[in-house]
């Protein structure tokens, strides 16, 4: 009776978190659809207690407690700008969480106090442990990569492909290992040799760091969505391990929904996923770099000139980019996007898919600032308009404007859809030197005859322009 | 043959999973991430089995309580950022 209530109480969670993703994907929704799934999530949390036989209170409510607060203060704390490395954060906790939870099943196993060894259970152990362990540390690398603690430059070695296939392959080795016995069969015993389990959540750890850490910065967003994705799945597995249904549901739900989450990215980028992975992509190429830099000249324009050629025009496209973030210049762009529309000038922003450090990311500083969301346009939907535009401001962004991803076949973005503000009567580049983008890569547009570069912090800038605009 | 059931159950999930994402707008992108991420803190309810569970064993006890610090600021976190960041979504 009991169990078919608490399984009751599963179903109800289950159904919260399917209508709270389905709420989630929209605008109006959006905000209830996170409420439901939250509290889908209470309902999985009490009634999991309620079945519990004896709680250990003081575990239990000192773990919350400290959980709780770590999680709420960091949540509200940070700064919107910090938002992708947030998550990142947090999703690492989960599938730390993940393989702790697999980890403690094991060492039942070895107690011989499990439920379950049977091989099933043993291989999902594994999994999860394995899973676990590199979201864990690969989160943890993409948040020092988004916070430049860690270069965002791919790191790269001689025989990088071969340490990781030995890895993998050692891997297999000890995982096998460890849930054998010397018959050599895996066991359905609780007679485990626990010398190779601490080995397996090594290999795991270090899978993470090493698989992560040759991806460029600029790819991260598509890494957090896919370590996002790990984690379901290690909460899966998790899930088969203690036969819970709540976790076997959620978990891949999250795991599939994160998977195809990816995959729009990667095709936002016109890139496969696999690509983003091993190609160490946006790694600095000397011989590259030397060729697009040189040959081309740049023309300045002061902010005060930039804003007099916007109060002329009858329309102004704004590019957001990475920089704006960086530079926390979104409040000050709703100010100019105000002032502009004061005088009678038609603003939009156009929204490149990857702009910024996470899908969304633009849209959601954007959000911040108070620009109402119909203002924002995807790529897709705008990207006709800039042929009929006086202005293209471009704001911090540099490799989706390249207009090399069209032409080049040597640019390392060749074939990436971009945001065609070459095509606007004039471009204004927002840029605080002539350093490269976070892709590493030079962009030609800078040298357009219809392009001019305003040097100086966004925000300075933005704010300069506004200045200019109200006198 | 409950195996076979969990499986069963875990292929459906995996489905509706798939087709949940599709249709939602690029500048939800991220909330979404978010707010999926807090639903895969649900491995605290097996940190909480794990606790329940460990009887008078310290070790395990020790390697439960920390998956339940883990997982709660996943939950707790992931959720309250998700909602920081969809309050900003209004029209003017």
């Amino acid at each position: 009776m009991k169990e078919n209530l608490i399984l009751i109480a599963y179903i109800i969670s289950a159904i919260l978190f399917i209508i709270g993703i389905k709420r989630l994907g929209k605008v109006d929704t959006a905000r209830q659809g996170n409420f439901l799934s939250a509290v889908g999530m209470l309902i999985a949390i009490i009634a999991t207690l309620f079945m519990m036989d004896a709680i250990p209170l003081e575990w239990v409510i000192t773990g919350i407690a400290i959980g709780a607060i770590i999680g709420a203060v960091s949540a509200t704390k940070v700064a919107m700008t910090a938002m992708p490395e947030m998550v990142a954060i947090f999703n690492g906790f989960g599938g730390g969480a993940s393989a702790l939870v697999a980890s403690a099943e094991f060492l039942k196993i070895h107690g011989g106090s499990a439920a379950n060894y049977d091989t099933t259970t043993l291989i999902t152990i594994m999994l999860s442990v394995i899973i676990g362990s590199l979201t864990f540390t690969g989160s943890f690398i993409a948040w020092g990569k988004l916070q430049g603690k860690i270069s965002g430059q791919p790191i790269t070695y001689p025989g990088q492909n071969m340490v990781n296939g030995l890895i993998l392959v050692g891997m297999v080795i000890f995982g096998y290992l460890a849930v054998t016995n010397m018959s050599g069969f895996v066991a359905e015993t609780t007679d485990i040799n626990m010398l190779w389990f601490p080995i397996v959540i090594a290999i795991g750890l270090i899978l993470g760091i090493l698989s992560v850490l040759p991806i460029g910065g600029a790819d991260m967003p598509v890494v957090i969505s896919l370590l996002n994705s790990y984690s379901g799945i290690a909460a899966a597995m998790t899930g088969f391990v203690l036969h819970n249904h709540a976790l076997i549901v959620s978990g891949c739900l999250v795991g599939a929904s994160g998977l195809f989450l990816t995959n729009i990215m990667c095709k936002g980028m016109n890139r496969s996923l696999g690509n983003v992975l091993f190609s160490a992509f946006g790694k600095v190429d000397k011989s590259v770099v030397q060729k697009t830099t040189t040959g081309i000249t740049v023309k300045e324009m002061s902010p005060d000139n930039a804003a007099f050629t916007m109060q002329a025009a009858e329309s102004v496209i704004i590019v957001p980019g990475y920089g704006m973030a960086v530079a926390q210049a979104q409040h000050e762009v709703r100010k100019l996007s105000d002032e502009l529309e004061k005088i009678g000038v038609d603003v939009k922003f156009a929204v490149h898919p990857v702009a910024g450090r996470m899908p969304g990311h633009m849209n959601v500083l954007l959000a911040e600032a108070n620009i109402s969301y119909d203002k924002l346009f995807d790529m897709d939907e705008i990207n006709d308009d800039f042929a009929g535009t006086d202005v293209a401001l471009i704001i911090g962004a540099n490799d989706v404007v390249n207009p090399a991803a069209r032409h080049d076949e040597s640019s390392p973005i060749y074939g990436m859809p971009i945001l065609n503000v070459d095509q606007a009567k004039t471009t204004f580049v927002l840029k605080r030197s002539m350093n490269p983008g976070f892709a590493g890569i030079g962009n030609e547009l800078f040298g357009y005859d219809n392009n001019y570069m305003v040097f100086g912090d966004a925000k300075a800038t933005v704010s300069q322009f506004v200045e200019t605009l109200k006198q | 043959m409950e195996l076979i059931i969990l499986l069963f159950i875990a292929v459906l999930a995996t489905f509706a999973g798939g087709e949940l994402i599709g249709k939602v707008p690029p500048q939800l992108h991220t909330p979404l991430m978010s707010g999926s991420n807090a639903i895969s803190g649900i491995t605290i309810v097996g940190a909480l089995i794990a606790v329940g569970a460990s009887g008078n064993d310290r070790l395990l006890a020790i390697v439960g309580f920390c998956a339940i610090v883990f997982g709660t600021i996943n939950v707790v976190g992931g959720y309250l950022v998700t909602d920081r960041m969809l309050k900003m979504f209004k029209k003017k």
